[in-house]
């Protein structure tokens, strides 16, 4: 098993002709055959997209292009999408998506004004869509379906479920879970933004209930509270029994408060969203936080050998 | 992006909220008419700085016993004499460090009748993913220590969008600033506002510390701190016109131009990531090896050979960097896209330190060959601790 994505997801792409777009689903259709299944264009509707060299095996690979989320949805079946547009239009697309009643939306784009996601979170919240990103590099399931911009030639199909707030840091933790050859069950990136849709809870929650699951990577970074959160629910879940070997990491230990570190959530203020404050949260639950970015998956393999 | 004081007072009023009427100074020749203009019989004379605490700041120039960067007068004389010494000098306060910060502009304005101070701002509350005001009793101090303190003083009240600030939001806020009468009369109408002028302006912080009950019963907005949402400022060209780069470190406004993320630090390893958590956890590792970092730096996802080339002449600008450490893990970034902006800043400027360089990801044997056939001195890496201990051991 795997989380939220598997071989038989079916994914529209908003944003298709750009560059961007064109780049990456050519990288998802090689990538497994990913079911990469139509385009979305407002004025390009009836055209054909044709997958070019990056695609390897699958270049040469049509798509229709459709005007609206709706009509791709009809026509193809489609049951995710995913958002390359352009930072001004990203949350009018993400919005149609919800709409449309697309039930899982994952948004790569970067550069969101914040509070054009406060208007998608609330319509989120009475919708059964389930949104992931923005500003993230997306989810993958190794040898069944890429969503997004993770490169695929570091997964390996394993037992690790790998969580995390940072982009390359997920490159991080999926390359040495690979190399220790533990591989993954499914990696999520949740984005960096402070306004997001799917939060590490809802990751972890879907990883406890997945039996293929052994083992858990969560990576977060400096700002907010959602690292204090998750160590909470799963010392809850821990009361009631659900736990799996979990392995941490924080990164902003060194950042100075007060100064935005990249990403609009990564910033100490207020005296919150320091990473000791974090560390000490998880460590307390019984999550091994490993000191360094580099020793991730040989944190885990000491934890898994008890 | 932040303003002065000054500049986010003129935008509140131009949606209609109460201000003191007030002149900025940016030269003492200009001084004496602001002066009469106000016409007393109280002003105040404000340091304009991007940082808080200034009330409580001493100027470097001056002696221990001078007065801070806000004061009071009480005659046009002693309004010049402020100006006078308050003008040109260096201002430290508990937010600018040590080094403080020049006061290259003042701000005049009518003093007020104060009978209560009170707190409030608004912010995007990642919590909830709402706009929220947060509302208190106590203003006019530090509201980070009342925070740790009284927390049980501090009211967190969202908005939602559909609805703005309603009848029932607005009765929250007054009963969280204990407001009644005239004041909570102007609640009504300034609540709103301050909304109206958050959202429409894309901020992502706007407080109020203080906001005064005056002693005629109404309300006023005393100071005011703004900054906007930096990727909001392309539907806001009336907002960029605001921007003092005088208040910016110099190679973080090269580092903007370029739509690079870079932020200066003290240490002395220069370091250049994709990704805003791989930056923060290669400054981690090398402070867990023993050095600092110098910076910040993502070069982000979408990076071309000249941003990169941009990023690589900002790290070597700084005269504090003694190595620089590249790591780079390919995602939507190529690996052969920084391999030659690298190979072609190095050319542009020459290289006078170690270089590690430590590439994964897409494209990376490409990357690697690059590098490789460049004849640069360059130490190769494998992984991220390699790397780490590869510029640590170099720096010496």
């Amino acid at each position: 098993m795997s989380i939220i994505v598997d071989k038989d997801t079916k994914i529209i792409v908003q944003g298709l002709t750009g560059k961007t777009g064109t780049f990456h689903t050519e990288q998802a259709l090689a990538y497994h055959g990913t079911q990469m299944v139509a385009g979305i264009h407002p004025k390009k509707g009836g055209e054909t997209w044709t997958a070019g060299e990056g695609a390897g095996p699958a270049a040469g690979t049509d798509l229709p292009i459709f005007t609206t989320v709706a009509e791709a949805k009809e026509a193809t079946g489609a049951n995710a999408s995913v958002v390359y547009v352009p930072p001004a239009g990203a949350a009018a697309a993400i919005i149609e998506a919800i709409d449309a009643e697309i039930p899982f939306i994952t948004c790569i784009t970067e550069g969101i004004p914040v509070q054009d996601m406060v208007k998608v979170k609330a319509r989120l919240e009475t919708s059964n869509s389930r949104l992931l990103g923005p500003n993230c590099p997306g989810i993958m399931t190794p040898d069944e379906c890429k969503i997004g911009i993770m490169p695929g030639s570091i997964f390996k199909k394993g037992n690790v479920g790998i969580v995390s707030r940072s982009g390359t840091l997920t490159y991080e933790a999926v390359f040495q879970t690979t190399n220790e050859g533990l591989g993954q069950t499914t990696a999520v990136g949740i984005g960096g933004d402070p306004v997001k849709g799917t939060e590490f809870i809802d990751v972890l929650e879907l990883f406890l209930g997945d039996e293929e699951t052994t083992s858990i990577i969560m990576i977060g970074e400096i700002g907010g509270s959602a690292e204090e959160d998750a160590a909470q629910f799963l010392a809850d879940e821990k009361k009631k029994g659900r736990w799996k070997p979990t392995v941490g990491f924080i990164a902003g230990r060194t950042a100075p408060p007060g100064r935005t570190m990249g990403h609009a959530g990564a910033v100490i203020s207020g005296g919150k969203g320091g990473a000791e404050d974090k560390i000490a949260a998880m460590e307390a639950v019984g999550i091994a936080v490993s000191p360094s970015p580099a020793q991730l998956g040989k944190t885990l393999v000491n934890v898994l050998n008890g | 992006m932040n303003i002065h004081e000054y500049q986010a007072k003129a935008l509140l009023k131009s949606f209609g909220a109460p201000v003191a009427e007030g002149v900025p100074i940016l030269d003492a020749a200009q001084a004496p008419a602001a002066a009469d203009q106000l016409g007393g019989p109280v002003w105040v004379v404000k340091s304009q700085i991007h940082a808080g605490g200034r009330g409580k700041g001493k100027f470097k120039e001056l002696g221990p016993d001078a007065k801070g960067g806000v004061r009071l007068a009480f005659s046009k004389d002693e309004v010049l004499a402020h100006v006078g010494e308050m003008l040109g000098n260096t201002l430290v306060t508990k937010q600018t460090g040590e080094a403080g910060k020049q006061v290259n502009r003042l701000y005049l304005e009518d003093g007020a009748d104060i009978d209560r101070e009170l707190y409030c701002s608004l912010l995007v509350n990642r919590e909830t993913g709402r706009v929220s005001f947060v509302a208190s009793t106590e203003g006019g101090m530090d509201i980070e220590a009342v925070a740790e303190e009284t927390p049980d003083k501090i009211h967190t009240i969202d908005i939602h969008p559909d609805t703005g600030v309603d009848a029932d939001a607005v009765a929250k806020l007054n009963a969280a600033f204990a407001l009644d009468g005239a004041a909570a009369k102007d609640g009504a109408t300034l609540f709103p506002i301050l909304y109206k002028a958050f959202t429409e302006k894309d901020m992502s912080l706007l407080e109020i510390n203080p906001l005064i009950v005056m002693k005629d019963g109404h309300l006023r907005v005393l100071d005011a701190k703004v900054s906007f949402d930096g990727n909001a400022l392309f539907r806001h060209p009336d907002v960029m016109e605001l921007r003092d780069e005088t208040e910016e470190d110099d190679k973080e406004i090269e580092a903007s131009k370029y739509d690079l993320a870079y932020v200066a630090l003290d240490g002395d390893i220069g370091c250049m990531v994709n990704g805003a958590g791989l930056a923060m956890a290669t400054m981690d590792i090398i402070k867990l090896y023993g050095k600092e970092p110098a910076n910040f730096l993502d070069v982000g996802g979408g990076a071309t050979t000249e941003k990169v080339t941009a990023a690589f002449k900002i790290i070597t600008a700084d005269p504090n960097v003694k190595g620089i450490l590249v790591n780079i893990f390919g995602g939507i970034m190529r690996c052969d896209v920084i391999a030659e902006g690298v190979v072609q800043a190095v050319k542009d400027v020459g290289l006078k330190v170690p270089l590690v360089v430590r590439l994964e990801g897409t494209k990376v044997e490409e990357g690697k060959a690059i590098i490789n056939q460049s004849g640069l001195n360059v130490i190769a890496a494998d992984d991220l601790d390699d790397a780490a201990q590869k510029i640590v051991k170099a720096v010496g």
